[in-house]
């Protein structure tokens, strides 16, 4: 269907030029500046010098930082397990609705997803802080337990607020909230696609529902549990704002760690280092995924 | 038979009316909502200490719109997202008639190439911008408004760019040849075929990338906060530093404009290229 680039050279030089010239000036080029600037040390407090130099990538694998690669590790994976066990029910249940109802638990879902991730994340503080709307239905609850208690001669005492806020599991919190209906759509893509009868049948041969859905469903969806957990994954490796702003003095990921060597610690080749493990990282998952889908595609064929 | 199956009890594979998967999906909407919804509805509290309904006001919105340095950035996030929108569209469509008309050597490493933007982390893409406009082309900040925010500017059309052109892409893999064909047989060059019959066609695909690279721009806070200075803050980041340190109604009031605002271009969008749209947002192939 596509045509030979010299057949309408005029058009071809048209299309063909902008984009590749912003592409390479505006983003290949600084990528490469911040790559090459992974090799370099800094000789001056202004200048960089690109010397070669492998330090930057031994500094992160010293133990700081590769704790805080294992923990950014860690977070993305527990975030996406859980995503993955919230999200498969309510994919499930958009399956098996009817056409109308579909339509609006699709835009249930997606409809958060649309709102800025600074005030979902903002609204996260207003819920998990001190004063926050948990801590406040706690306290009224303690409160009320301790008119009761009183009256038996054993008051409670004062209130003191759960620390829901500025620790690891807030961020986790923060990371799955956010997540979610990434995981959701892929796998309603795969279960839409599945041969109901291949349900019906087990169900009839058998199987309960927990019995149909651990031998047949899941089986029969890797491919949308694959692609929502690398597509949860790879932005919750990166994430940057959740830590910010939900996590507390322990809970940095790598990507707070490269914002504050660029804006406070003022080592930017060890940034841009730590920068490029974050895209190798980013690119292993998703090599992966081509792989894997590949390989569906082969056994299909 | 119909009727009778109406009235029959669930079918087996009828699991939205199981209790289990019912009570899941309405926590879930609980957890999706309920802090979005009370953030909107406190914005509208008389009280500054935000957590029990003291009556309705608008004072919040007031002090917002009052606020002049919340007024400056969130001009310039219009500002920016309205450059960054024409651009992105204009090289968003390029890029799509370039990849769905075009065979060309190195198409499949260009493609990749043009798939980085929405892969690579918006921490990696941050911090190379700060330093291509700090050391490479430093953007002169002294400069009259708007073009203080070039940087700013440029940055949000490599991003957004990319995900306009899968939207365009979408719409154009659903154009019938045979017109083009027609045109062509009737007389028309290769412009005026374009101009005549293939870009009336992307429309709905053009408005519908125009609205995804305005609310990308809108809402982006990390690339942003790399790129701007302390001249050229933009809604977010200035929504970032109120939020930083506490949960006020004046941030409430603000993010609640944000929210209706995004909110809308969005249904916007879907209702102009639904799938496409949100074949972008999920960042899937080019």
């Amino acid at each position: 269907m596509t045509q030979s680039w010299s057949k309408a050279w005029g058009m071809f030089a048209v299309v063909f030029g902008p984009p590749v010239v912003w592409l390479a000036a505006f983003f290949l080029v600084p990528l490469a500046i911040i790559w090459a600037y992974s090799f370099g040390e800094n000789t001056s407090l202004t200048q960089i010098g690109v010397t070669g130099t492998l330090a930057n990538y031994a500094h992160a694998v010293r133990p700081l930082y590769l704790g805080i690669i294992w923990k950014s590790f860690w977070f993305a994976g527990l975030t996406t397990i859980l995503c993955l066990v919230a999200g498969f029910p309510v994919a499930i249940a958009i399956t098996f609705a009817r056409e109308k109802t579909r339509v609006w638990l699709l835009l249930l879902i997606m409809l958060p997803f649309w709102t800025n991730l600074l005030i979902r994340t903002y609204a996260l503080m207003a819920v998990l802080r001190d004063e926050g709307y948990i801590n406040f239905a706690l306290a009224f609850l303690w409160h009320s337990a301790g008119h009761v208690t009183a009256a038996f001669g054993h008051p409670l005492g004062a209130f003191r607020p759960l620390e829901l806020l500025h620790n690891n599991f807030a961020v986790i919190f923060g990371l799955v909230y956010v997540q979610l209906p990434f995981m959701v759509l892929p796998l309603y893509a795969a279960l839409d696609r599945l041969d109901r009868s291949l349900l019906e049948a087990s169900l009839d041969l058998g199987h309960g529902h927990l019995g149909t859905f651990a031998r047949v469903v899941i089986p029969l969806a890797i491919p949308g549990i694959v692609s929502g957990v690398l597509i949860t994954f790879i932005p919750t490796i990166g994430a940057y704002l959740t830590p910010d702003l939900l996590g507390g003095p322990s809970s940095q990921m790598i990507a707070n760690v490269i914002e504050n060597q660029f804006k406070n610690a003022n080592d930017w080749p060890f940034g841009a280092a730590l920068s490029f493990l974050l895209m190798y990282m980013t690119f292993i998952a998703m090599a992966v995924q081509g792989v894997l889908s590949r390989d569906r595609r082969e056994r299909q064929a | 038979m119909n009727a009778k199956a109406r009235k029959s009890p669930p079918g087996p594979l009828d699991y939205l009316r199981a209790w289990p998967i019912r009570a899941w999906l309405a926590f879930t909407a609980f957890y999706l909502y309920a802090p979005l919804i009370t953030l909107m509805a406190f914005s509208f509290n008389d009280s500054k200490r935000n957590i029990v309904w003291r009556g309705f006001t608008l004072k919040y919105y007031q002090a917002t719109f009052a606020d002049t340095d919340l007024i400056t950035a969130f001009g310039n996030s219009l500002t920016i997202a309205a450059v960054s929108t024409i651009v992105s569209v204009i090289l968003g469509a390029m890029t799509a008639l370039l990849l769905w008309r075009f065979r060309f050597g190195g198409k499949a490493a260009l493609e990749g190439a043009l798939g980085l933007p929405i892969v690579v982390p918006e921490i990696c893409m941050g911090v190379a911008m700060l330093v291509f406009f700090t050391e490479v082309v430093p953007w002169p900040t002294e400069l009259m408004w708007p073009f203080n925010l070039g940087a700013i500017i440029i940055s949000h059309i490599s991003f957004s760019f990319s995900f306009v052109a899968i939207v365009i892409r979408g719409r154009l893999a659903s154009f019938n040849r045979e017109l083009e064909e027609a045109a062509r047989d009737l007389g028309a060059n290769e412009w005026r075929v374009f101009w005549d019959v293939i870009a009336p066609h992307m429309r709905p695909g053009l408005i519908a990338g125009a609205l995804l690279a305005f609310t990308l721009s809108l809402d982006d806070f990390v690339i942003t906060f790399f790129t701007s200075g302390p001249d050229t803050i933009t809604f977010p980041v200035k929504v970032y530093s109120m939020v930083r340190f506490s949960v006020t109604p004046e941030v409430n009031a603000a993010s609640t404009i944000l929210i209706v605002l995004t909110v809308a271009l969005t249904a916007i969008a879907l209702k102009m290229q639904g799938a496409d749209v949100a074949r972008a947002e999920t960042g899937e192939g080019l």
